[in-house]
Order: structure tokens, then C-alpha cells, then sequence
């Protein structure tokens, strides 16, 4: 069907806008500004040429789609290139978000600004081929690439402790993926190829299942984050500039949940049912340890940086509750927190860019003074808590609802995340945005600006939108996903069957 | 129709926030830049603490009110009255003339066997809900045009206030429990709002707060409660879980291992979230504080329609309960209880609203005694005639309040009826209602709720039955102190008295209009309420009676049925000897008594015990986790241990400057390019 290789260009594009960037030289305001034009418009083409994606995405299909193959690397390593309904949604989210951060950092990143767009261009490329890619070294690649730039824009051009968090960043991120290593390499002697479609469809030996899964988990686990190697998290949130904040909230910490959705629950069901338990109560502690620890912050991008890992918790329960609507909410969930976690991000750069300063205690009464911003704050505080129609509560739904069929306690605990997150984000608002305003330093503060207004109006519309009528992303994930939830039923049933015969 | 009743508030909503968003950009255009000009900061620093200062006494900020303030009172209001007058005729249509409706809209969530969709449903349940918030919204509406004439917020105000008629007529014609639950949420979102208009004022935040999170703690136990039926049924439709109920008997959930009757324990769960928004014993502690809202707001949401959810919900699952006798034995126990605990607070309070805020808490407290007991219409007789005479006290107290400067304090008033008569005739009506004098509207639907606790075979219906009847008396003393204290004797602040002036007519109309309700809403409406073949005729299928209460309450002993009225003249009598008669007596009451004095007048302590059980422990684990757990345990033994290692290694090697960030990632690059190398040889060759 497909006549051009539609997945190559999205995920190659932004590098060759990386190129264009890179042959415009020096530093005065016209190259700065040339420079942040061709980024615009690269990231906006991207967005555009994934769009066609969703136009000719058949959501009836659970299979891999665009699917683009050729040989690469030896004999065994190839190009291989599709998405399904679980990856979709995660590209389109991708190239969606990131003229979004290209228009974050107009004004705020002044200096280098043709390597910082470079660096976001290459990270681009690097996530839409995570998402996309087929072969596990392929993945790799990719997956561990995106690192590289990533350290640079929060080691180049971020905060007064850098330094501290990108080490922290890098050291935790790293770790994880040498034993990802390991066991690709483990997969590959097993079945002889390192094909993603392939292994889905092979069985592993129960002992591999176990040790591949633990491998795979260490890297998954720290990106998520999931508690207890989150702390990277907030730091890295900090100390990296707006634009790097909002990539990493939005889009890098769903790779550890596509990830486990990819390989840990096809691959390794029985290794993932096994361990389910332990996902469970990391799940949960994450939930309510990192609320809580959200409702003592004095740093608004730490306080939002700890509900991710909130967030993410539930995204985990639900994918390792194995069940439709888990594993569906899980999708919903990572999508949903990319918008809302990305423009919550944003919000807090608006007023970091007017103030310098992202202490909570510092703001106060911007209601005042910034209504639209208020207005724009609020509804994302409001998709933040889960409230019902916006995006935030759609998910949280679904992955409880499938995981108290699974485990009932796991569920008890991690509903009482619906308390704590409205105790932090309610009064995070309430401290920034609403009473008098008495501090003289905001006095002259002004509102949005025509080009912030362009960044946040889109994302408010889509989380409002996908709160009331969220069936667009549901019913493109719908069929890959009951095709993995039936897989997994399908390997854990069969093993009991076994068991019991014996 | 239905679709005009529910969206027109929604568009009424999005029209005057639009009105109010623009307006306020307007006044605060955009800019990235702060201005830094010396002078500038002393200035304006200075006028805002003036500012500040000034805004103590009242809430008026110096400021023209927003272009198309009218604009949006007009339209909302407009589009209300419309509302109100299509609802009474869908009473009509759907609960005599048996014109059931239900409007799909269009699908929400779908994925595998977990089908939800936006439906609208109008059974006579629904209608009479209809009835009540599209009523007594509308009137708030005309109400707030005068009330609110002095705040330059008002198309703000009006957006909330129709924003949250929409949430509520979500949750009334709600067809599935998650639709319910939005609807739920969405009223708590606007009550929030509301609660928080004055957001320069720190008491209206906390107590904004304090209200969302305290809903949020019963939303838990809903949300539970809507996962077990899920899990149970499989469905969340009210018909289809209806259907299934039956067979559900005897079934067990395992929690924590052990093993509690499954519809039992669905029914508690979502009772819990009722307990929340209708501010239940153990829950209630949020609804005195939210008198910090507007007084409007405190009639429409936390008198008349929104804290009336919880017992709306409890009759739209009437099929769950009455399958689940152990959790409606709690329901009654609840409400018995709440219907006295909160009349004792009443009795000794001092602000205006927050003694008419503890009457509501309490008459919820009779609501849920009805559902206990398993008539649902009598319980809703009794929501539909308090939403009048309810709203009536609230937008009364409201005249007043606006008559004396925005003074709340019964104890600085006195004397007002000879300023504000026309105020303290409607406030007396109100109070008639409310004690249950014969027949006024409250007469009808509380005697009916006590006949009803008599009759029940509930395990707490002895229990209910006594508070229930000693409450009525309480409430007949609250009741008449607050108009004793308030229109009579000698006035104790004579500066605001003579200040003191009648409303404007856009709001001596609407309490009008309510004190009519207050006395019509009763006797015409009894047969359908509570008489077994009324009920049969009216609510039809659309509430699951228990099958012998409404015979049983017609048994009652006839001189034990005029035991409220006489316990209601036993108040009045006490209330006139304490603030008429001697007024001496309370103080000398409360001197004797100080222990018991204390105990009422601090609310039972429960704001400090659940500061001491709950937020202070919260905060202190936060703070534990996040230093010691984060900080010392995780990075203290993980990276900061290892890269503390790191670093004293390549302090030595490379300069810590930015370069050596490269030198990591090129550190990144070989080590995938060996990978690579590895691969090709090891494989190809």
C-alpha cells in the first residue's frame, strides 16, 4: 500500500533539518533567528508526514504496519521499520510536541542556539526510531542515543547544578541499559535472530524469560522512573531548560512503558506474570511515596517532576495487570501524561522565564495579573488531579479498572493516589497562582504572550478533547493491544494447563 | 428537549467565561518582559498594600466591573429561566404523562468489555432533580445580579455558577455510574471554584481546598466501589447492572483475605462517596468552611443542590441497596447520627451562615435515615421541599448579610425585622419550613422521614428514630435563635443598623419566589412522595422501594406521630425564653456547662483531630521520604555514593568544566560502536 517509505522520512527528517541547521553559521540575531526557523518548520513538516501515518493507519489490523525491511549489519541485523497501534500513537505524540518545544525555547535559550536545535532535531530522530524500530539492535540504537543528546541540553544548557544532574541522569540510564545488552545479546543466541516481530512470536525457555526480563527491567524500570531509582528524575527535571523538561516529561520516560509493552509482556509473559507482585507494590509505593514526598516541595518543576513518577506508577500496574483495559489505560495514560506533563512544564518555564526563579514561595497572586495563564495553569492542575473530561482521568480509570479484577489491594492503594495528587497539585495552584498579590517583584508581571498563548491553547484543546471523546486514541491502540493482552492470557493459561496436568 | 435543559447552562458557561476572559486580558495585556524600573516596584508595591488593607472590611476591589458584565448575567441568567421552565413541564411529561427519555450522545470510554457512553436519561427521578437544580439555580442566577452588583468579577461568577448547573444536570441525567462520577467531580470542580471566588482571601482558598480534598477522600470510595462493579457485572450501565444485581446475592470479594458479602461491600464503597459531597458524619467537616464562598453559592451548591448528590445517588442505586441490608443499616446509621451531631454544633454557633450550613448537614443527616429505611421517595420528598425552604434561609441570610455591610456575626445584629421586613418575613417562612410547623413543606417531608425510621426494620431504626425526633427538636431552637437573635432585640451595632436597608428587587424576587415554594412544595406533592400508590404512579421503575415501608409508616401510632410537631414546640418555646423572654440564660447555660460549651462551639474538635491524625502526619512523611528516603537512602547509597567515586576519578583526569560532558557521551558512542564491531565480526565473520 505504502508507495514511499512514509516511517524513514518521519524519523529521518528532523536530522536532515539538523543539517540545514548546522550549514547556517555564526551567532549574530539573523542566524539565530534562521536557525530557529528551519527548526520550526522541520519539526512542523515531521508532524505534518506523520499525520499521513494516522491517514492510512488501519486500526482494524493488529499487525505492524509501514512495515519498511532491509538488510543492514552482518547477516542477522536489519533495517527493519513499523508501527502498530501501540507505537502509533507515541510517534504521532512525538513529532506533536516537539514544534511545541522548539517555540519554548524562542526566546529563552540565547546562546548556541544552532546546537541546541541540532541536539533537539537528533533527539527527535532518536525517539520517533525507538518507537519505530523493529530490531532490537535497531532499538537499541536508537533507545540509547537519545541520551546523548538529552545530557547535552541538560549538561549545555541548564540550571547552576548541570553538572550534578545530567552525571546523576547518565549514571542511573546507563546502568540500566548495559544489562539491556546483555540480554539482547542472550535473545539472540537463544533464537538466532534479533528480529522484534520474530521474537514476539517465539518462546523463550522460562529460566531466559526470568533473567531477560530482570535485564530489560533495569533499563525500563529507570526510565520510567519507577520507584526506587526515580531520584534522577527530579533533578534532571530542574536543572534542564524548559524545552528539555517537557521532551523528557512528554516523550523520553514513556519509552520505558513502550518498552514494556514491546518487550517485557510479549517476550516474557510467564516472566512478567511472575513478577507482576513485585511491579505491583513498586507500583503502588510509587504512587503514594513520590505524593507524598510532592506534597513537601518547595520547587514547582520538583513538585511536577515527583507526580510524574506518580503518574507512571499507574501506567506500570496497568500494563502488568495483563488485562484489556489496563494495558489499553497504561497506552491512554503515557499518551495523556505526555500532553498534560509536557504543558505543565511549560507553564512553569512561562513565568521561570519572567521571574528566573522557580521557587513556589517566590509566586503568589499571578491570578491577578495573568487570567489566561490562570485559566491555562488551572485546567492542566485539573487534568493533573484526573479529573473527569480532561485526558488525566481517562487513564487513570482504565488502568485501575483492569487492575482490580487482577489485584484488589494493589488497586485500594494505589485509588488513594486520587487524594494525594489533589492535596499537592491543589495546592501548588493555590500558592502560585491564586490570593493577593503582595510581592512587589511581580508586580509588573505581564500575561502571556501571543507565541505562549499559540503553545498552550493546542495542548489545552487536545486535553479537554481526549478527556470527553478520547475513542480516537483508543481505537487506533484497540486491536494491538487486545492482540497482546490475548498472547499474554494466551502463554500464562497454557502454562497452568501444563502445571496441572503434570 | 432534554439536550436544550442540560447544554444551554454549558453554553451560558463557555459565553461568559469567554466574556470574562477577554475583559481580564484585557485589563492585564501579555508580555514577556518585566519591567525594571525602581520607581515603577515602589509604586506599585505601595498601592497594592494599600489596596490589601483596604480590601479587609468588605470584598468590593476598586475597579469598573468587566465589559459585559450584563452581557453574561443576561445571557446566563436568560438561558436558566428557560432551563427551570422546560424542566417543570419534563416533570410533567416524564412523571405523569410516563414519557420516559434517554438520548445517546455519543461513545466515551470503550476498550473490550468496558463500554461507556455519554447518555442522557430522564426517568421521573431524574425529572425531579431537574425540577429542583434548574429552579433554584435560575433564581440564584436573578439572585446574584443584585447580590453580587459591587464585584467587578462578575462574568467570572456567572460562568461558575452555570458551569456547575451543567456538571449537576450531568450527574441528575446521568444513564452510567462514570457519567455519574463526572458529573460528581465536575460540581466539585465548580464548588471548588466558587468556594475560592474571593481568591485574594487566604481563608476561601484553604477552605476551597479543603472542600475538593475531603470529596475526593468519599471519590475514593466511589471510584472503588464503580471498579467492583465492573468487576462484578461487567458493565457500568444502570439498567444493565440492575439486571444482574439480583444474581449477585451471596457473593463474596476477597480483600486482604477477607471474605465481606460483595454487594454489601459495593454498596458501602459507593456510600462513601456520598458520605463526601452530602458532607456526612466524619466527612463533614468541609461544608462549614465553604461558607467562605459567595452566599449565592452557598444556597445553590451547599444547601440546595450539590450536597444533595450523595443522597440523589443513593436512590438512583436503590436496586444495589436494597439487596445489601447491612449496608443500608450503615446509610441509616450515618444519617441518624449526622441529623443530630451536626444540630448540636448548631446550637451554639454565632455566624449566620454557618448555623444554617450545620441545619443542612443535618437535614441530609434525615435524607439518609429515609434511604437507610428504604423509602427513597420520602427521602426525596424531603431533598425537593429543603432545596426550597433551604436556599430560601441561605439567600435570606444573604439579604441580611448584604443589609448590614457584609456582617455575619448574629451576635452584632438585633432588631432588624423593623429595618428589613420584607427579609425577615420570607426568613420567617423559612424557618417555619424548616422546623416542620404544619403546613409548611417541611412539616410534610420530615414527618413523613421520622414516621419512615419508625416504621423501617433497619437494625438502626430505634436509634434514627430518636435522634431523628430529639433533632427535630434541636432544630426548631437553632432555628428560631438565629431569627431571635437576628430580627429582635435590641440592635448591638448601631452604626450598621442604621446603615441597614431592604435588597434590591432582583433579589427580594427569587426569595420571594422560594418563600412561596416553601410553603407550596408540600402538601401538593405529598400523594406522589410518599402515599404507596402515589410512589407506584409517579417514580414508577425508577426508584426500588422497599416493599412494605410505606404501609408501615401509614401504621403509625397516631399520637407518636405528632410527637415532632410537639418536640418542634418544645425549640421554639426554649429559644424564645433564652433570646426573648430571659437573655440572661444561655450565658449562665454556657458558663455552667463551659466543657460541653466548648466541645459544641469547637465543632466536636474534628478539625483538630484530623489535623493531628491526618495532615500533620502526611506532611511529616513527605517531608521523612523525601530527605531521608530520597535524599540519604536512595542517592546517598546509590549515585551519589557511586558518582561521588566517579568524580574523585576524573577529578584528576579531566577538568570539570563542560568539556568533560562530551567525554561522556563520546565515552556513549565508542561503546555502542563497539557493539556494533562486535556484532559484525562475531556474527558475520
Amino acid at each position: 500500500m505504502t508507495t514511499w517509505p512514509i516511517l524513514s522520512v518521519v524519523t529521518f527528517l528532523p536530522t536532515v533539518g539538523a543539517l540545514l541547521v548546522y550549514l547556517v553559521r555564526g551567532e549574530d540575531q539573523a542566524a539565530q533567528r534562521n536557525v530557529r526557523w528551519i527548526a520550526l518548520w522541520t519539526t512542523l513538516v515531521t508532524f505534518a508526514v506523520s499525520l499521513i501515518l494516522v491517514a492510512r493507519f488501519d486500526p482494524s489490523q493488529a499487525d505492524f504496519q509501514f512495515v519498511e525491511k532491509a538488510p543492514w549489519l552482518a547477516n542477522a541485523i536489519t533495517y527493519h521499520m513499523g508501527v502498530d497501534g501501540i507505537s502509533l500513537p507515541f510517534v504521532i505524540l512525538t513529532t506533536a510536541l516537539m514544534p511545541f518545544c522548539i517555540l519554548a525555547s524562542w526566546k529563552s535559550v540565547k546562546v548556541r542556539v544552532g546546537e541546541y536545535m541540532m541536539a533537539f532535531l537528533i533527539l527527535e530522530t532518536l525517539m520517533v526510531g525507538t518507537f519505530s524500530s523493529l530490531d532490537l539492535v535497531l532499538f537499541y540504537l536508537f533507545f540509547e542515543g537519545g541520551l546523548i543528546p538529552m545530557f547535552l541540553i541538560i549538561g549545555i544548557w541548564g540550571g547552576p547544578r548541570r553538572v550534578y544532574a545530567s552525571f546523576k541522569f547518565f549514571l542511573y540510564t546507563f546502568l540500566g541499559s548495559v544489562l539491556m545488552l546483555l540480554a539482547i545479546m542472550a535473545l539472540y543466541w537463544n533464537a538466532g535472530t534479533t528480529d522484534i516481530p520474530t521474537l514476539m512470536h517465539s518462546a523463550v525457555p522460562r529460566s531466559l524469560q526470568i533473567w531477560a526480563w530482570l535485564a530489560f527491567f533495569a533499563s525500563f524500570a529507570v526510565k520510567m522512573p519507577m520507584w526506587p531509582v526515580h531520584t534522577w528524575l527530579p533533578d534532571a527535571h530542574v536543572e534542564a531548560p524548559t524545552a528539555g523538561s517537557v521532551i523528557l516529561a512528554a516523550i523520553l520516560l514513556k519509552m520505558g512503558g513502550y518498552g514494556f509493552l514491546r518487550f517485557s509482556l510479549p517476550m516474557f509473559p510467564l516472566a512478567s506474570q511472575y513478577f507482576a507482585p513485585l511491579i505491583f507494590s513498586l507500583s503502588v509505593i510509587a504512587i503514594i511515596y513520590t505524593s507524598l514526598v510532592a506534597l513537601m516541595q518547595e520547587d514547582m518543576k520538583k513538585l511536577i517532576a515527583y507526580s510524574s513518577v506518580g503518574h507512571m506508577g499507574f501506567v506500570t500496574m496497568g500494563i502488568f495487570a495483563g488485562t484489556t483495559q489496563g494495558v489499553a489505560g497504561g497506552v491512554f495514560q503515557m499518551i495523556s501524561h505526555g500532553i498534560v506533563s509536557g504543558a505543565l512544564f511549560l507553564c512553569v518555564g512561562i513565568v521561570y522565564d519572567r521571574m528566573h526563579t522557580r521557587e513556589i514561595a517566590a509566586y503568589g497572586g499571578l491570578v491577578n495579573r495573568m487570567p489566561l495563564y490562570a485559566l491555562v495553569f488551572l485546567v492542566f492542575t485539573m487534568a493533573n488531579v484526573g479529573l473527569p473530561g480532561t485526558s488525566g482521568f481517562v487513564g487513570e480509570f482504565m488502568t485501575l479498572i483492569g487492575t482490580f479484577k487482577v489485584s484488589l489491594p494493589t488497586t485500594v492503594f494505589a485509588t488513594t493516589g486520587v487524594i494525594l495528587s489533589a492535596a499537592y497539585a491543589l495546592w501548588l495552584y493555590r500558592k502560585v497562582v491564586f490570593g493577593a498579590l503582595v510581592k512587589p517583584s511581580l508586580a509588573t508581571i505581564k500575561d502571556l504572550t501571543w507565541r505562549e498563548s499559540v503553545t498552550l491553547v493546542p495542548l489545552v484543546v487536545l486535553t479537554i478533547f481526549f478527556g470527553v471523546y478520547p475513542k480516537p486514541i483508543l481505537d487506533v491502540s484497540a486491536a494491538s493491544v487486545q492482540q497482546l493482552v490475548d498472547n499474554y492470557n494466551t502463554a500464562v493459561t497454557a502454562v497452568k494447563a501444563a502445571a496441572l496436568m503434570q | 428537549m432534554i439536550q436544550a435543559i442540560v447544554f444551554l447552562p454549558l453554553i451560558g458557561a463557555i459565553i461568559a467565561g469567554a466574556i470574562s476572559i477577554v475583559g481580564a486580558h484585557a485589563r492585564n495585556p501579555g508580555g514577556d518582559e518585566v519591567e525594571h524600573h525602581d520607581d515603577a516596584h515602589g509604586v506599585d508595591a505601595h498601592a497594592a498594600a494599600a489596596h490589601d488593607d483596604h480590601g479587609h472590611d468588605d470584598h468590593h476591589v476598586v475597579e469598573p466591573p468587566a465589559a459585559g458584565s450584563r452581557a453574561a448575567e443576561v445571557i446566563t441568567t436568560g438561558f436558566l429561566l428557560v432551563g427551570a421552565a422546560l424542566s417543570w413541564f419534563m416533570l410533567y411529561d416524564v412523571g405523569f404523562a410516563h414519557h420516559d427519555v434517554r438520548v445517546a450522545l455519543f461513545p466515551w470510554i470503550t476498550s473490550g468489555n468496558l463500554q461507556v457512553s455519554w447518555t442522557l436519561r430522564v426517568d421521573a427521578l431524574t425529572a425531579v432533580m431537574l425540577v429542583v437544580v434548574n429552579t433554584v439555580s435560575s433564581l440564584v442566577h436573578l439572585y446574584s445580579i443584585g447580590y453580587m452588583d459591587e464585584d467587578p468579577y462578575r462574568p467570572r461568577f456567572f460562568g461558575y455558577l452555570s458551569l456547575f448547573t451543567f456538571a449537576m444536570l450531568m450527574l441528575v441525567t446521568a444513564d452510567n455510574l462514570v457519567q455519574l462520577f463526572f458529573g460528581w467531580e465536575g460540581v466539585g470542580l465548580a464548588s471548588y471554584l466558587l468556594i475560592g471566588f474571593w481568591y485574594h482571601k487566604p481563608s476561601a482558598n484553604a477552605a476551597a481546598i479543603k472542600a475538593f480534598i475531603v470529596n475526593r477522600v468519599g471519590d475514593f470510595g466511589f471510584a472503588l466501589g464503580i471498579f467492583a462493579v465492573f468487576m462484578l457485572i461487567g458493565s457500568t450501565d444502570f439498567e444493565t447492572i440492575f439486571g444482574a444485581a439480583p444474581g449477585l446475592a451471596g457473593k463474596t470479594i476477597d480483600l486482604f483475605g477477607w471474605h465481606p458479602d460483595a454487594l454489601t461491600l459495593t454498596c458501602l464503597l459507593l456510600f462513601m462517596g456520598a458520605m463526601g459531597k452530602s458532607a456526612q458524619f466524619l466527612l463533614h467537616t468541609w461544608l462549614p468552611d465553604a461558607m467562605e464562598g459567595p452566599t449565592p453559592v452557598s444556597a445553590l451548591i451547599h444547601a440546595a443542590t450539590m450536597v444533595t448528590a450523595g443522597v440523589f445517588m443513593v436512590a438512583r442505586l436503590s436496586p444495589l441497596f436494597e439487596l445489601a441490608p447491612d449496608a443500608q443499616a450503615f446509610v441509616m446509621f450515618i444519617g441518624g447520627t449526622t441529623a443530630f451531631f451536626a444540630a448540636t454544633i448548631g446550637l451554639v454557633q454565632n455566624d449566620i451562615k454557618r448555623i444554617v450550613a450545620y441545619s443542612t448537614c443535618s437535614q441530609l443527616g434525615y435524607m439518609f435515615v429515609a434511604m437507610g429505611a428504604g423509602a427513597y421517595s420520602v427521602g426525596m420528598f424531603h431533598l425537593f421541599t429543603h432545596a426550597f425552604f433551604k436556599a430560601l434561609l441561605f439567600l435570606g441570610s444573604g439579604s441580611v448579610i448584604y443589609a448590614m455591610h457584609h456582617e455575619q456575626d448574629i451576635r452584632n445584629m438585633g432588631g432588624l425585622w423593623r429595618k428589613i421586613p420584607y427579609t425577615f418575613a420570607v426568613m420567617s417562612i423559612g424557618t417555619l419550613a424548616l422546623t416542620g410547623f404544619p403546613l409548611f413543606a417541611g412539616y410534610f417531608s420530615k414527618d413523613a422521614i421520622i414516621e419512615s425510621a419508625y416504621a423501617s426494620h433497619n437494625t438502626f431504626a430505634t436509634y434514627a428514630y430518636i435522634l431523628t425526633v430529639v433533632a427535630a427538636g434541636l432544630t426548631s431552637f437553632y432555628s428560631w435563635r438565629l431569627i431571635f437573635k437576628t430580627f429582635f432585640g435590641e440592635p448591638h451595632d448601631q452604626e450598621h443598623y442604621e446603615a441597614a436597608h431592604e435588597s434590591p428587587l432582583t433579589m427580594l424576587i427569587p426569595i420571594g419566589v422560594l418563600a412561596v415554594g416553601s410553603i407550596l412544595a408540600g402538601f401538593p406533592f405529598k400523594e406522589i412522595f410518599t402515599s404507596p400508590h402515589g410512589v407506584e404512579e409517579f417514580f414508577r421503575a425508577s426508584v426500588k422501594m422497599n416493599p412494605h415501608i410505606l404501609e408501615g409508616m401509614e401504621q403509625m401510632p397516631h399520637l407518636l406521630g405528632l410527637l415532632p410537631t410537639l418536640m418542634m414546640i418544645v425549640g421554639f418555646a426554649i429559644a424564645w425564653l433564652f433570646y426573648i423572654r430571659r437573655p440572661y440564660l444561655p450565658v449562665e447555660l454556657a458558663n455552667q456547662q463551659p466543657l460541653l460549651y466548648k466541645f459544641l462551639l469547637n465543632k466536636w474538635y474534628f478539625d483538630e483531630l484530623y489535623d493531628v491524625i491526618f495532615v500533620r502526619p502526611a506532611k511529616w512523611i513527605g517531608r521523612f521520604l523525601w530527605k531521608v528516603g530520597d535524599g540519604m537512602i536512595i542517592d546517598g547509597l546509590g549515585p551519589d555514593g557511586v558518582s561521588a567515586r566517579v568524580l574523585d576519578v576524573t577529578r584528576n583526569a579531566v577538568k570539570l568544566q563542560t568539556g568533560y560532558l562530551y567525554h561522556y557521551a563520546f565515552a556513549m558512542l565508542i561503546g555502542v560502536a563497539g557493539f556494533i564491531t562486535w556484532f559484525m565480526f562475531g556474527v558475520g565473520g
